[in-house]
């Protein structure tokens, strides 16, 4: 008789704890939104303006940050992090679930337009704004590149005499190239290496974006020449090497929106957030993010953001 | 359907079978990579696992630990210990003996515990000393469930190394997480094509082989799969 | 740690959706495998037909357990038509397996519980459906629960890898702290899974011990080795 009641208490305790469960898990929230947006939208009355980005931390940061910009200015927005590859946030955007990303202009080009020349930031946001879809814009791109670079360590550059990626010729071929897999078939990859520099080279694949374990394979000599990321806070223990022949293509962040939700006042506020946001800037946020701070990007948006007093 | 096609496509290009990515390269990564898994944690389970069968000691210890092991995410595991030990082949490898441990484990206890009891007894009547009755009698017998064990592992270690080329290493998984980066779905699929066809041969081979170790006259015990494919 | 307090609410979310995500496929898997296992068992010695039906059913069982989860994923798009990039793709990958293992169990379950227990079900009258749900399931419900519970961790330790195809469990957590190098977030996220196979572990066996009050003076009265086997 007692083991009953106490069985009967249980069993509602169990079934409760899973039907609580499977609500919670059926609830399309994104676990990965910042709080502060949510609460923002739930303050208007407004359609928000869904803010997406790619699943890496500096995409993350920007993506707050144009949210945190746009909510300050009394316009409603929410994020939806962490998405993906770029064909999988460009659906959501033709689909209407996203309205806003923080782009490369470079590679978003490429997307659309595989065989462009234009390499230059002022050429690159040209050719970009004739070649995205027609329901889509973008906005004036910021100072702040996050483009491929070559490094190499400083004792490598000044065994050789390295200052531009033309000199890698004076070091012995085939140099080993650290880098993203996919550098074996980028026209700034390898084959730019080879048809711009003359450069011979082999790829050692690292998949982290010239992350950690490039950076480490670089201190530690298992490759030569690193495929670094022009934003990344370990950049600056090294050379990177110039590229007088803009064999990289420029990479300057830009946002890409939906025009039906680029009214004039969400223009001019990304276009504050564009004119402010630097190279230099972005270094320090992922060194926010990577460092030993690991603060969240929601975080390392509003420092930035009230610091340039764009809050 | 047309994915099949294309990815069939991908696997005759004579292009795909050259050089450091080529598939029989990345294939023998692959199956490189298994096999010292395998040595490693059979080395490593299959003398601890006979003794808790033989003994009849630490097996609720076992399955609580292996339990445990089991419940580990294999992405985070591998990542993790990659983070804290660096570069290079030994993290995962670290990772995927863990991970194998388990089946191998559950194998050896479970083949030398699945001998009749008579059988034991009577080889103790005989004079065999306990050494002689695990080894001539107990392992020989549990074979079977022994080798099942291994295929488990076997096919958690093909699963997991695929996984694990999140990190720079070969094996088949670098074609899938190339291939999501350059959006390359036909290589992706093609990746997982050549997995998927390396895991069921591999299957396929260690049935045979359960097949052949028992002892003529006496019926398998035909121990199922318990283990995870990662 | 500063870090998790701040990153709670987060934190606490992608647990949510992991386990959230992880429920259906047990329990479909469980549904879908008790009629396959019953099918199982009840043909696997040909008759009249060449083959054991039984036996192909447990072999293809066999078979798509063998197959690499990440594989599984990328591979099922192109079978159902969806998207690359869809969830959907992971909570089929995700029943199959469970499917592919409970019915194994099922049929070793079923095959398990002693044939004079059949006999006395038809001496006492009861119908072959009677017997099969009022006797022999609840019988057989020992290894049922093992089996079950070895399909629950799987399902929840399988489902962080969806993340390297953009769903968010708390596999993100892998893929950030990479990203990141931060050993701690890993750490969190591996943590986390465990944590949430533990307790659908624990809801399991209470779940088991309220469904089969007699089994607690059946392991008692009796060596339960097969409840262990199929559990280890």
């Amino acid at each position: 008789m007692r083991f009953r009641r106490k069985t009967s208490l249980a069993a509602v305790a169990a079934a409760g704890a899973l039907v609580a469960l499977v609500l919670a898990g059926c609830s399309t929230s994104n676990p990965t939104a910042s709080p502060s947006s949510s609460a923002a939208a739930a303050k208007s009355s407004q359609e928000p303006i869904v803010v997406g980005s790619a699943a890496f931390p500096e995409n993350e940061i920007l993506a707050e940050i144009y949210a945190q910009a746009l909510t300050g200015a009394g316009i409603p927005a929410t994020t939806h992090l962490d998405i993906g590859q770029r064909p999988a946030y460009l659906k959501a955007m033709k689909e209407g679930s996203i309205d806003l990303v923080p782009e490369y202009s470079g590679n978003l080009l490429q997307f659309y337009n595989k065989d462009t020349t234009d390499k230059s930031s002022a050429g690159v946001f040209a050719a970009l704004q004739k070649a995205i879809p027609s329901s889509l814009e973008v906005l004036p791109e910021a100072e702040a590149q996050d483009r491929d670079s070559y490094n190499v360590t400083k004792e490598f550059a000044k065994k050789y005499g390295l200052v531009s990626l033309g000199d890698l010729t004076k070091a012995p071929q085939p140099l080993i190239v650290g880098g993203n897999p996919e550098l074996g078939q980028r026209p700034y990859g390898l084959p730019g290496l080879k048809s711009v520099y003359g450069v011979t080279s082999t790829l050692k694949p690292i998949s982290d974006s010239g992350g950690p374990l490039t950076i480490k394979a670089l201190q530690d000599g298992t490759i030569q020449v690193a495929d670094i990321f022009t934003t990344t806070p370990a950049i600056t223990q090294f050379v990177t090497l110039k590229d007088p022949k803009n064999m990289v293509l420029a990479q300057n962040i830009v946002p890409l929106i939906r025009k039906s939700k680029a009214s004039a006042k969400v223009k001019s506020t990304l276009d504050a957030v564009s004119a402010k946001l630097t190279t230099k800037a972005l270094i320090a946020m992922n060194g926010k993010s990577s460092g030993s701070a690991k603060e969240s990007s929601a975080q390392i948006a509003k420092e930035w953001l009230s610091q340039e007093g764009l809050d | 359907m047309i994915w099949f096609a294309n990815a069939f496509a991908w696997l005759a290009d004579p292009a795909h079978y050259a050089g450091v990515n080529g598939i029989p390269v990345r294939l023998g990564q692959h199956v490189a990579y298994t096999g010292i898994t395998l040595v490693i944690a059979a080395a490593v389970a299959l003398p601890l696992g006979f003794l808790i069968g033989h003994t009849g000691k630490g097996r609720s210890l076992a399955v609580q630990v292996s339990g445990g092991l089991r419940s580990l995410p294999t992405l985070g595991l591998v990542i993790v210990l990659a983070l804290l030990l660096g570069l290079g082949i030994g993290a995962p490898m670290i990772a995927l003996v863990i991970l194998a441990v388990p089946p191998v484990l559950a194998g050896a206890y479970s083949g030398v515990e699945s001998v009749d009891p008579r059988v034991v007894d009577a080889a103790r009547a005989v004079g065999m000393t306990g050494w002689q009755v695990l080894w001539r009698v107990e392992v020989p017998l549990g074979l079977p469930l022994v080798i099942g064990g291994l295929r488990s592992a076997a096919l958690q270690a093909i699963a997991t190394w695929t996984v694990a080329a999140v990190l720079p290493l070969g094996g088949l998984g670098r074609y899938i997480y190339d291939a999501i980066a350059t959006y390359d779905y036909t290589e992706m699929f093609a990746g997982s094509v050549l997995v998927i066809v390396l895991a069921l041969v591999v299957d396929g081979l260690f049935a045979v082989l359960q097949r052949l170790v028992v002892p003529r006259g006496v019926v398998a015990a035909g121990g199922a799969p318990a283990a995870v494919p990662a | 740690m500063i870090w998790l307090q701040q990153n709670a609410g987060m934190l606490w979310g992608l647990t949510l959706v992991h386990a959230g995500l992880s429920i259906p496929p047990i329990i479909l898997g469980f549904v879908v495998s008790l009629p396959l296992g019953w099918l199982a068992y009840r043909f696997r010695v040909p008759r009249h037909a060449k083959i054991a039906f039984g036996g192909v059913v447990l072999t293809a069982g066999g078979l798509l357990y063998a197959i690499p989860s990440l594989a599984l994923f990328m591979v099922l798009p192109g079978i159902l038509g969806t998207s690359i990039l869809d969830p959907v793709n992971v909570e089929v990958a995700l029943t199959l397996y469970a499917i592919a293992l409970m019915v194994r169990t099922t049929a070793d379950a079923l095959a398990s519980v002693e044939p004079d227990v059949r006999d006395s079900s038809k001496a006492l009258g009861l119908s072959g459906w009677q017997s099969f749900w009022r006797v022999e399931l609840p019988l057989a419900g020992g290894p049922l629960l093992a089996g079950l519970r070895v399909v629950s961790v799987s399902t929840v330790s399988l489902l962080s890898v969806a993340a390297v195809i953009g769903v968010n469990t708390l596999g993100y957590l892998f893929l950030d702290g990479l990203q990141r190098d931060f050993p701690l977030e890993v750490s969190v996220g591996i943590v986390g899974s465990v944590v949430v196979a533990a307790v659908f572990d624990a809801v399991l066996v209470l779940v088991g011990r309220l469904a089969m009050p007699w089994q607690k003076a059946l392991r008692e009265s009796r060596l339960t080795g097969v409840g262990e086997a199929a559990a280890s």
